[in-house]
């Protein structure tokens, strides 16, 4: 692989440049970490300015009025109500779909906004509520998650992450952080679009954090509640079942271990779930409030297996929603199977987090039921890892940002859409920083501008065509094909480092020789 | 970006970053002001040049000099292809459509193109460190400030100062009939930077004017030809149609008062609470006091005067009084006509204008805290005031910015700035003097006192600071309701007058001390 011959650059060299940004670095942790945190906030903040999904745009409106409308239904009526469609609780607008954590974070928000503004969730009167106010508070509900648990989350993983490796590792400790808080699409859809994606993914950060700091049970009962908050994070659930099992499994007394695990993740979900758990009719409910099969194998113009290979095989009609549902399993599961299986082999940290991002991009690549949104869940553990991989990273950005770019031109996006692509690639290349992250090989440096050019190209057409009659999707179908294809291939190329991880280590070794 | 010869990354780079904030913030609040641009676009692009500065459609007369209206004259040749509405005198008026909020923003952000070079051009010139190159640009370039007032207030200050600082960076290098040349054209754009004329007189009839009799007249009779011709291509056509009556006119418009409608903090602040304080006192010991009728802010109506005790201030006491005040800084400029003190003396003579001045606005302050940057690394006591000054710059400027939306904005920027100026100006000047580079200009002083720190005076000073925002912000609501509207706003200015007075005697003493 063209990509493997990559040297493992995990210290910028920055010898031309003698450490500019070393009054930055140079400051403990915490400082560090906090001033890059007052930039992140401030760019969200930015962000947050502009428009919202659906703003103006009677009667559905968009994400932004579901966030709403959850906080209006879970304030006004009492738990057991909250999935259960009734004269006040139509369902099928904007029914609550998210697992009962995404509820109670919505029964909270929703007090704060009645107190500042009543009519913004008042019971049904509200339907389609916007106003200057009301868009403040709900964008500072967002932000406040975002403080409150992803930032935390990213301090506790960056602090576990650079524990125990040597100095020259730390220096790129910042620019870590910046490249973690400073994700672009992260930023764009919780912030932009409006989605409280932080809260889940924050969680499962800690959740990451804890177990890389050997704290399991911790770790299982984060992302026990990363699971309910959005039943997406079950993206990294074969991940960390192979981690854990693979660990426990090295213990003097493995069956008490996963008993111990089991307990603790039984134990969260209960409660959790206690308002749900009297009957089962009612458990039932919410489940099937949870998985919305009936809305097809793929939705819109997702960059994934089903919806690219589309275009020549119609799944949905060939197959019945049953078959497609198994196929989809077996699809997803026997493309987890490798990295699982090389955790539970021999589970290190660097395997957990490579198996991360396989797990998460396997699910996104050939699950059911796939948003475009979803990028983000394999993107967390790519900015895990991209110290080690920055090429990877970076070309991942790019292809999951134009993965996106329909859904935010849509919105209205497209200014901080721009602005924010431009502020990665800035901040990917700070001067004096990663000097060395170019790629020996020419192959996939060749490969990654053939596909920055495809990609200027669609963005500017997607812009200023308007598409054939007879084709109204068909640059949202080139879109797909591209990111698709540029997917698969870090699939590929991820699962493979996982496979090899005797040989870095190795390098590792001979470099501390070296020292 | 070529990097390591002249580190020129290291100045483009926070312009690009800057540059995609700005795109960032491109819906955030705007002033009148950005009606008032809008309107001279349709102004200057619908009437002849003989009507520009007689044409009352709009209350936002023309009142900026001839070369900021061929500016805008310029500006309008795109705005009409971008949509007519923007310059059409009448239906544009208010327009306020996305594509001329775009229009208008993207202008600014493209005339700052102006304060990127010169701060690249300034900071080249002197053989600076990567990080003092890095810092210094930053705090132009990233200045809390302008971003405020240029890219949510809307002005175009940036690129006014950027010109500033083009004509600094001449006469730096020596090179004096260039550096007056920009001078002489910058007062054609904004005749209020003609507060540091006398400065300028004084230093290139002394540094420039040498040499001789012969030689000094001949050179007297250059830069004099200059300064005429670039007067003569601003005010020539004005001049030929018979309108130099209407451009002076609307160019010193004195029928405006003292005070801006919120007081800047100027010297005319302690003027104005002391008059009332005695007044107040005078009453209680039994004297009859006339209350005032006019407001300070108010024109000069009449016989009135808006004080009670105190004699009342006209527009040629204040001249007077500033130019007293830039006096000594006059004798230095003539006795010893240094190039490397160019900054200081201009920096002092704004401070000068800013603190005495006739009607003085609060963004005025941006004219001599950018200069000041320039100087802010020369020493341990420059770095010290800096960091005092602009953080008091920046937040005598928060009441611009009064709509919710903006108000964590506007904290998290002076936060962040300074947090940048904190650890900026600690790495320059680090806790042991061994650490010290030896080819640090100025660095024979190896004291520990060298040590960049806050000091008690500035700690408390900025401690007051964040009781002054609490009490506005928070506790006057709540204690005060709706009653003393005024009170909040009133402690911001004599807060900030305060600290401004205090840069003012620092300044004053730096100048009078060095040789």
């Amino acid at each position: 692989m063209a990509i493997g011959k990559k040297k493992s650059n995990n210290s910028p060299q920055t010898i031309s440049e003698p450490e500019i940004w070393s009054f930055i670095t140079s400051q403990t942790s915490k400082s560090c970490f906090l001033f890059i945190a007052l930039f992140a906030v401030f760019i969200r903040l930015a962000v947050a300015l502009h428009p919202y999904s659906g703003a103006n745009t009677p009667p559905i409106f968009g994400d932004y009025e579901a966030q709403r409308h959850w906080m209006e239904i879970t304030i006004n009526l009492p738990p057991k109500d909250w999935y259960r469609n009734s004269t006040v609780n139509d369902l099928k607008y904007w029914g609550l779909d998210y697992p009962p954590l995404t509820a109670y974070q919505s029964y909270f928000h929703g007090i704060l906004l009645r107190f500042f503004d009543p009519p913004s969730v008042a019971l049904s009167s509200s339907h389609g509520y916007e106003s200057y106010i009301g868009k403040l508070l709900m964008r500072w509900t967002v932000l406040m998650s975002d403080l409150m648990i992803f930032f935390p989350a990213v301090l506790y993983f960056v602090t576990v992450y650079y524990s125990g490796n040597p100095d020259d590792k730390k220096s790129s400790k910042a620019w870590h952080i910046l490249m973690i808080l400073l994700n672009p699409c992260l930023i764009l859809i919780d912030h932009g679009h409006f989605q409280y994606n932080c809260i889940s993914l924050g969680l499962t950060t800690a959740a990451v954090a804890a177990i890389l700091s050997n704290r399991d049970l911790v770790g299982s009962m984060l992302f026990c509640l990363a699971l309910n908050h959005k039943q997406m994070s079950a993206y990294y659930a074969p991940a960390f079942f192979a981690y854990l099992l693979g660990k426990c499994l090295r213990r003097q007394r493995p069956i008490v271990e996963v008993l111990k695990l089991g307990l603790v993740v039984v134990g969260t979900f209960a409660l959790i779930w206690c308002p749900y758990l009297n009957s089962v009719d009612a458990f039932l409910e919410v489940l099937s409030r949870l998985a919305p099969f009936e809305r097809g194998i793929y939705e819109d113009y997702v960059a994934n297996f089903w919806c690219t290979t589309s275009v020549a095989v119609k799944w949905k009609r060939l197959f019945t929603t049953q078959s497609l549902k198994l196929l989809s399993l077996v699809a997803t599961v026997s493309t987890c199977l490798p990295s699982m299986i090389q955790l539970v082999w021999s589970p290190t940290k660097r395997g957990f987090l490579h198996s991360l991002l396989n797990c998460s991009f396997s699910f996104y690549l050939f699950s059911f039921q796939v948003h475009e949104k979803s990028i983000l869940l394999p993107l967390l553990p790519a900015s895990f890892l991209v110290v080690e991989e920055p090429f990877v990273f970076q070309w991942f950005i790019h292809s999951a940002l134009l993965s996106m770019f329909p859904l935010l031109k849509r919105d209205n996006l497209v200014v901080p859409y721009a602005a924010m692509y431009g502020l990665f690639v800035l901040l990917y290349h700070a001067p004096g920083v990663r000097k060395d992250a170019g790629v020996s090989s020419s192959i996939p440096v060749i490969l990654k501008l053939f596909a920055s050019a495809c990609s200027l190209v669609i963005h500017i057409v997607y812009i200023t065509v308007t598409p054939p009659e007879k084709y109204p999707f068909l640059f949202e179908a080139v879109i797909m094909s591209l990111c698709f294809s540029q997917f698969v291939l870090i699939l590929i190329y991820i699962n493979l480092k996982q496979w090899a991880p005797s040989k870095i280590s190795s390098e590792a070794d001979t470099k501390k020789k070296r020292l | 970006m070529t990097k390591p010869p002249t580190n020129s990354g290291v100045v483009w780079w926070p312009a690009l970053v800057a540059a995609a904030v700005k795109l960032l913030l491109i819906p955030a609040y705007h002033s009148t002001d950005f009606e008032v641009h809008r309107h001279w676009l349709a102004l200057t692009h619908s009437l002849p040049l003989s009507r520009w500065y007689s044409d009352t459609t709009s209350q936002w007369t023309l009142d900026y000099p001839p070369f900021f209206a061929y500016f805008e004259k310029f500006l309008s040749i795109f705005a009409a292809r971008v949509d007519p509405t923007i310059t059409d005198l009448h239906r544009g008026l208010n327009y306020a459509s996305s594509s001329v909020i775009l229009f208008q923003r993207f202008s600014v952000v493209l005339s700052d193109l102006v304060l990127v070079y010169s701060a690249h051009r300034l900071t080249r010139s002197r053989n600076f460190r990567a990080l003092e190159r890095l810092l210094i640009s930053a705090l132009v370039i990233w200045s809390p400030g302008l971003l405020i007032v240029d890219h949510m207030h809307f002005q175009y200050n940036g690129f006014l100062l950027g010109i500033l600082l083009l004509s600094i960076s001449f006469m730096e290098e020596g090179r004096d009939l260039i550096g007056g040349f920009i001078f002489a054209v910058l007062l054609c754009f904004k005749h209020l930077f003609a507060v540091a004329a006398p400065v300028y007189f004084v230093y290139l009839f002394r540094h420039y004017c040498r040499g001789g009799l012969v030689k000094g007249f001949g050179r007297l009779v250059l830069m004099g030809s200059a300064v005429v011709a670039v007067f003569a291509a601003a005010y020539g056509p004005f001049w030929y149609y018979g309108q130099i009556q209407e451009v002076l006119q609307r160019m010193f418009p004195f029928g405006r008062g003292l005070c801006h409608a919120y007081w800047a903090p100027n010297f005319w602040v302690f003027y104005i609470m002391l008059d009332k304080a005695l007044g107040f006192l005078f009453t209680r010991l039994g004297f009859s006091i006339k209350a005032p009728t006019a407001s300070f802010t108010g024109g000069l109506v009449g016989d009135s005067s808006p004080f009670s005790v105190l004699p009342t201030i006209t527009p040629l006491i204040t001249f007077i009084t500033v130019l007293l005040a830039i006096s000594p800084c006059l004798i230095k400029a003539w006795r010893n006509p240094q190039p490397r003190m160019i900054s200081r003396w201009v920096s002092y003579a704004y401070t000068c204008g800013f603190l005495f001045g006739w009607h003085v606005h609060e963004k005025a302050s941006l004219h001599f805290v950018i200069p000041l940057a320039l100087t802010s690394l020369k020493s341990v006591e420059d770095a010290k005031h800096y960091f005092f000054l602009s953080i008091v710059s920046c937040y005598s400027l928060f009441p611009l910015l009064f709509e919710a939306q903006e108000y964590p904005i506007k904290v998290v920027l002076l936060l962040l700035h300074g947090v940048l100026m904190l650890y900026g100006f600690s790495a320059r000047f680090p806790e042991t003097s061994a650490m010290r580079d030896p080819a640090v200009k100025g660095g024979d002083n190896k004291s520990e006192t060298n040590a960049f720190r806050i000091g008690w005076f500035g700690k408390s000073y900025l401690i007051g600071l964040v009781a002054v925002e609490v009490w506005g912000q928070f506790l006057h609501p709540i204690i005060f309701g709706d009653a003393l509207p005024f009170l909040p706003l009133m402690m911001i200015s004599i807060y900030c007058a305060l600290g401004m007075l205090y840069s003012w005697i620092w300044q004053l003493t730096q100048i009078v001390l060095t040789n």
